[in-house]
């Protein structure tokens, strides 16, 4: 036990030890690299751009990422992106785009004349690096990923630079004036938090920022930061006026892949944000449709994300990224997977952890916002007064920009939205009879009854019950305008509700909020009242049916396991089973009978044989002689575990009607002895026959055995009465056999017997014991040091009981250290003295040989005598 | 000719009728019910002292909502007591009951009765689930009958959402619950079980099991085992709440009862392998 909890400690100490010592990743080193630039519409501009260069691990030529910020952040937002590609063997570099972190220039919003210039540059840099491995000359193969305005400079670089072998544009726009101006109506609050991020301040971050002493503004830094004066002028006028210049929106699409996007070549992996406000679905999208227009391939993901928070998946988002670079800039390209269509969907909680889990079903082609299949769902209300407050207040919620990010995004039963009493028009449908996955941007057509441009605010409801307050997906609205014609005093008009991925549960109802106002967006101050209806009462909900994860089964190992348990379990049991002790070696054993000649005690001989004689006869073999030999013992031998030896090669015989002491010093081995006999110890070798059935943990023939050893053994909270009852019973004999009035009389507990074991003396419960083993009045009894915790009295009562229990023919035998008390009750001895037999033979006999050599008549100096000799 | 006395008959040794009593009588056997079955009244009492916070509609954890209904309460009972209470019951009437008599010194008394080791340890086993499956039981229920008679017979209101389940459709569902946290506490069962026959002291096998469920409950917390924890032997205790969910999840479930009989079946193999070939030195 103790050696096997020091192994257990060293190689504890050896796995501590190996764990920290192991060599771990050598850490990517980035190089810092100012870069000079020109761009400009005349080319004219020189820019200076912070980059880092993170050299492949590996070595070797090896493809190149170009790493692109989002807005407001620096080269140093993706640092941690860049190592773990560059440990994945690709040549990364970083910059911080110009405008942002320590580069110089203005913010363009990835004009074709200035950010898209730049990266073409940054791609003739890497051409000439040693490490980055080339298509062409002047031509190094590599990908651009990025997220937000980084995701919108991939896709403008790729489409102006046919270089460009991969990307992966994340969270981005297809057309920023449609973003931000979504049907026209100016996404107020995205727009400010947009354009704030790239005001004066964002040279220094962090701790810096705090620190830094304020530095003097210029009036044109103060009022536009770092932006471009077109820029600026453009989102100060927008801002004042809610509405958006047709300069505005050409300067806008100037800096979006809208225009551009059929022109890209290298295949494309869009990763749009399911929880994003600001760049909706519907812009990646867009960019599907163009990108794949021209043949080029394209995946989409949704993901649990986007500006509006959600959980981000940025582990899965990396492998995919990586996954994708790996498919498409390696020659060596890893499996193909089927899925062009991607989506995060939930998938409950953990059961170990209780923590949410996302699941990633995919179908093998995109199919758009308007699903492979429609779902109509029958809404109803009636037409319903609608008014726009003075100045658009109060507003109605439906997201707060960056809200779901503060709240840890997985606040999926959180809904912030809130429709103002008068301002919405509300259309329900009736409980849902199945499950309703919605998967695209479902649509309505309503008619709108008042006059000029009516502003509405369309958003789908997710209605559990009337405790419960309705939820809003992903908290997304649309904005649609609708243009009353002079004169009609109504219009009809098909809205496209925002696309999202939601499930409506059965029995939920699905709600159409038409209202006037949204606080994130700029409404007009007019005030004016509508009247809203629907004018036709189907809602089109697009599904995606290859979507829906084939129901899979329990987990293999959840029935593997267990099978497998059961194997090992019957092969543990099956092999668990000891070899029989001592087969093969025959030992004769020493007889003790009552016939045997006494031979000279003491000499050379180890073990003196009493009556050798009848030990050749008892070995015959004659199974029917040997059952009526009562204990046999031969060749009997156990160690300790430290391998000295208990017993040692012990024979003796006891016969019928006997009253047997075994006699020995402390240590002699009469107890482990006992304990063989009853099954307790197995020995290591030689063998106890007990009426002529070998003794196994066990063994039937036990039952006419009666044994106390190494003192009582009782439940203590049971009386001493229960306790030999229930012992009785546990023999499964019949109680008839079990004579309990005489061995209770032999125990003499009177009033006692009804008291718990736990209040008696020792010698109370020694001579229950001895009761105990006498109940069914075994043909052989077994007991150790019986007179231990006894008076006189009661001594010399057991020693009366004893031999009158021999007299019946049945076999006693008492181990003792009272050798006077042996010398009276026993017929025959054994002693033993370090696991060995000493002697033998009738106690007269023992008694007769030790007057001969001039002794005193008494056991006791016998015994010295024998144990003295031999020690 | 028989070798062994008249009526024995080795299949008839120790009945479990005799172990139950054996067990049944013992203190520390009465004071575990006694303590199972008032923990719920202990907890109502408690729930009546402080403010009753009328705004209960955003108040979605399960102890807010413990108050609902008999059935909320019940299994709020369940969910408080499952990690620990339960636990060490179960590894004290397991850890027990073959460490105990080896500590009276009885146990020899019984092998050499004869009652042959695989049946002396198969019957203590039978029993000694059978006292761990009614504590397991009698905690809920009793707190199924005072949370019904104080809180009334009401729907069950979900934690999380908030959503409310008819009191009978539920009823099914409770017995999932239960049957689910036998099946769980079978691994502390089978830990005890073996430490049992390993050891003398029987409090070594019940602080050996329960201190088990503590490491790996810490274990249990870091994320960098990764999925390597869905087999640690407690990681799934708190899946029964998947049976209260509005749509019944048998995933977590299924793997938890999955990894709670692979562990016991194996650990009891040992038990028995182990007490068959031991020298019963005690």
């Amino acid at each position: 036990m103790k050696r096997a909890a020091a192994l257990v400690a060293a190689l504890a100490v050896l796995a501590a030890v190996v764990w920290l010592v192991w060599p771990s990743t050598p850490e990517v080193r980035g190089q810092e690299q100012r870069i000079a630039v020109i761009d400009g519409p005349e080319n004219d501009q020189r820019v200076e751009l912070d980059t880092t260069y993170f050299a492949p691990e590996g070595g070797g030529r090896a493809p190149a990422v170009l790493l692109a910020h989002g807005f407001g952040g620096s080269k140093q937002s993706v640092r941690a992106q860049a190592v773990r590609l560059a440990g994945q063997g690709y040549a990364v570099l970083t910059w911080s785009a110009r405008g942002f972190g320590r580069s110089t220039g203005q913010i363009a919003l990835n004009s074709p004349d200035y950010e898209v210039k730049d990266v073409k540059q940054l791609i003739d840099w890497l051409a000439k690096r040693p490490e980055v491995r080339l298509d062409a000359q002047g031509d190094p193969r590599v990908g651009i990923a990025g997220g937000s305005y980084g995701g919108a400079i991939a896709l403008m670089t790729a489409a102006h630079d046919p270089r460009v072998d991969a990307i992966v544009p994340m969270i981005t726009w297809n057309d920023l004036s449609q973003a931000l101006f979504p049907n026209g109506v100016f996404k107020k609050m995205w727009a400010g938090l947009f354009f704030s991020r790239g005001g004066p301040s964002v040279e220094t971050q962090g701790l810096g920022a705090l620190t830094a002493a304020p530095r003097p503004l210029s009036a044109q830094e103060a009022r536009c930061g770092r932006f471009l004066p077109a820029v600026c002028e453009m989102y100060q006028q927008a801002a004042a006026t809610g509405k958006a210049t047709p300069e505005a929106i050409a300067l806008l699409r100037e800096s979006s892949p809208a225009a551009v996007a059929a022109r890209i070549k290298a295949p494309t992996l869009l990763v749009q944000g399911q929880r994003d406000s600001l760049f909706t679905l519907a812009q990646a999208d867009a960019n599907a449709k163009a990108i794949s227009s021209a043949g080029t391939p394209v995946e989409v993901v949704w993901f649990d994300g986007g500006h509006d928070g959600g959980n981000g998946e940025v582990d899965w988002l990396d492998e995919l990224t990586l996954g994708w670079f790996d498919r498409h800039l390696r020659e060596n390209a890893v499996t193909e997977t089927a899925d062009r269509f991607v989506i995060t969907r939930d998938g409950g909680r953990d059961p170990g952890t209780r923590q949410r889990i996302r699941l990633h079903p995919g179908a093998d082609r995109y199919p758009g916002l308007n699903g492979t299949s429609t779902a109509q769902i029958q809404l109803a209300g009636p037409d319903q007064n609608v008014v726009n407050p003075p100045g658009g207040s109060p507003a109605s919620i439906s997201a707060v920009p960056g809200m779901g990010g503060l709240l840890g995004g997985a606040q999926g039963n959180l809904s912030l939205s809130l429709d103002m009493q008068g301002q919405s028009a509300l259309f329900e449908s009736a409980p849902l009879a199945a499950p309703l996955q919605l998967t695209g941007a479902p649509t309505v057509t309503v008619r709108v009854r008042g006059e000029g441009e009516v502003t509405l605010f369309a958003k789908l409801y997710d209605v559990a019950d009337a405790a419960t307050p309705p939820t809003l997906p992903a908290g997304l609205v649309a904005p649609v305008r609708i243009t009353i014609p002079e004169g009609k005093g109504s219009a009809e008009a098909t809205i496209t509700l925002p696309a999202i991925d939601h499930r409506f549960a059965a029995g939920h109802k699905v709600r159409l909020a038409l209202t006037t106002t949204d606080m994130g967006y700029a409404t007009p101050a007019e005030p004016a009242s509508y009247v809203v209806g629907l004018a036709s009462p189907v809602l089109a909900v697009p599904t995606v049916a290859a979507l829906e994860a084939a129901p899979t089964g329990p987990v293999w190992w959840t029935w593997a396991l267990p099978l497998a348990a059961v194997a090992v379990a019957a092969l543990l049991l099956a092999t668990g089973r000891r070899r029989p002790a001592g087969r093969g070696t025959a030992h004769v054993p020493g007889a003790v009978g009552a016939d045997a000649s006494v031979t000279a005690l003491g000499g050379d001989a180890s073990v003196t044989a009493l009556g050798a004689d009848a030990s050749v006869t008892a070995l015959g073999g004659d199974p029917r002689v040997d059952a009526e030999v009562p204990l046999e013992i031969s060749g009997l031998t156990k160690a300790y575990r430290n391998g000295d030896k208990a017993v040692d090669d012990l024979s003796f015989r006891v016969e019928k009607g006997q009253v047997l002491g075994l006699l020995g010093p402390n240590g002699a081995g009469k107890t482990t002895t006992m304990r063989m006999m009853m099954g307790l110890i197995h020995p290591d070798s030689g063998e106890i026959r007990i009426f002529g059935d070998k003794v196994t943990p066990g063994a039937p023939v036990l039952s006419r055995l009666g044994s106390f050893v190494e003192g009582p053994g009782f439940l203590p909270h049971l009386s001493g009465r229960d306790n030999l009852t229930l012992y009785w019973q546990a023999t499964g004999r019949p109680a008839a056999d079990a004579h309990m009035e005489e061995a209770l009389e032999i125990a003499g507990l009177g009033a006692a017997l009804e008291r718990a074991v736990r209040t008696y003396s020792q010698g109370m419960r020694q001579r229950l014991a001895i009761a105990q083993a006498m109940l069914g009045l075994p043909d052989l009894l077994v007991l150790d040091e019986p007179t231990n915790g006894l008076d006189p009295p009661q001594i010399r009562e057991m020693r009366e009981v004893l031999k009158r229990y021999a007299r019946d023919g049945r076999t006693v035998i008492v181990s003792s250290h009272m050798l006077a008390e042996v010398e009276q009750t026993c017929s025959h001895v054994v002693v033993m003295t370090r696991g060995r037999l000493l002697s033998t033979g009738p106690v007269s006999d023992l008694l007769a040989t030790a007057r001969h050599n001039g002794h005193g008549p008494r056991l006791e100096d016998v015994f010295l005598d024998l144990i003295g000799d031999k020690s | 000719m028989s070798t062994a006395a008249a009526g024995y008959d080795a299949r008839r040794t120790l009945p479990l009728r005799v172990e139950i009593v054996r067990q049944f009588k013992r203190r520390r056997t009465l004071v575990m019910f006694g303590l199972l079955l008032a923990l719920p009244w202990i907890l109502v009492i408690a729930f009546q002292f402080g403010p009753q916070n009328p705004n209960q509609q955003n108040a979605l954890r399960l102890s807010d909502l413990a108050t609902q209904s008999g059935l909320n309460f019940a299994a709020f009972a369940l969910s408080v007591s499952a990690s620990f209470l339960l636990v060490v019951a179960v590894a004290l009437f397991c850890g027990d009951t073959v460490a105990s008599e080896a500590n009276w010194s009885s146990l020899r008394y019984l092998l050499a009765a004869p009652v042959p080791r695989d049946r002396l340890l198969r019957q203590k086993l039978i029993v000694a689930l059978g006292y761990s499956a009614a504590a397991v039981i009698c905690l809920p229920l009793m707190a199924l009958l005072a949370g019904t008679l104080v809180f009334g017979w009401n729907d069950i209101q979900v934690p999380g959402t908030g959503e409310t389940i008819p009191a009978f459709d539920v009823l099914p569902r409770f017995g999932i619950v239960i049957g689910y946290a036998l099946v769980s506490q079978l691994v502390v069962a089978s830990v005890a079980f073996l430490l049992s026959t390993v050891t003398d002291s029987p409090l070594g096998a019940v602080g050996g099991a329960v201190g088990l469920v503590i490491v790996s409950s810490i274990l249990q917390a870091v994320e960098a085992l990764g999925t390597l924890r869905e087999f640690l032997p407690t990681f799934w205790n708190t899946a029964w709440l998947d049976a209260l969910a509005p749509v019944l999840d048998w995933g977590g479930m299924t793997k938890g009862a999955a990894v709670s009989v692979t562990y016991a079946v194996l650990l009891f193999a040992l038990a028995f392998r182990r007490f068959r070939s031991k020298d019963v030195v005690s």
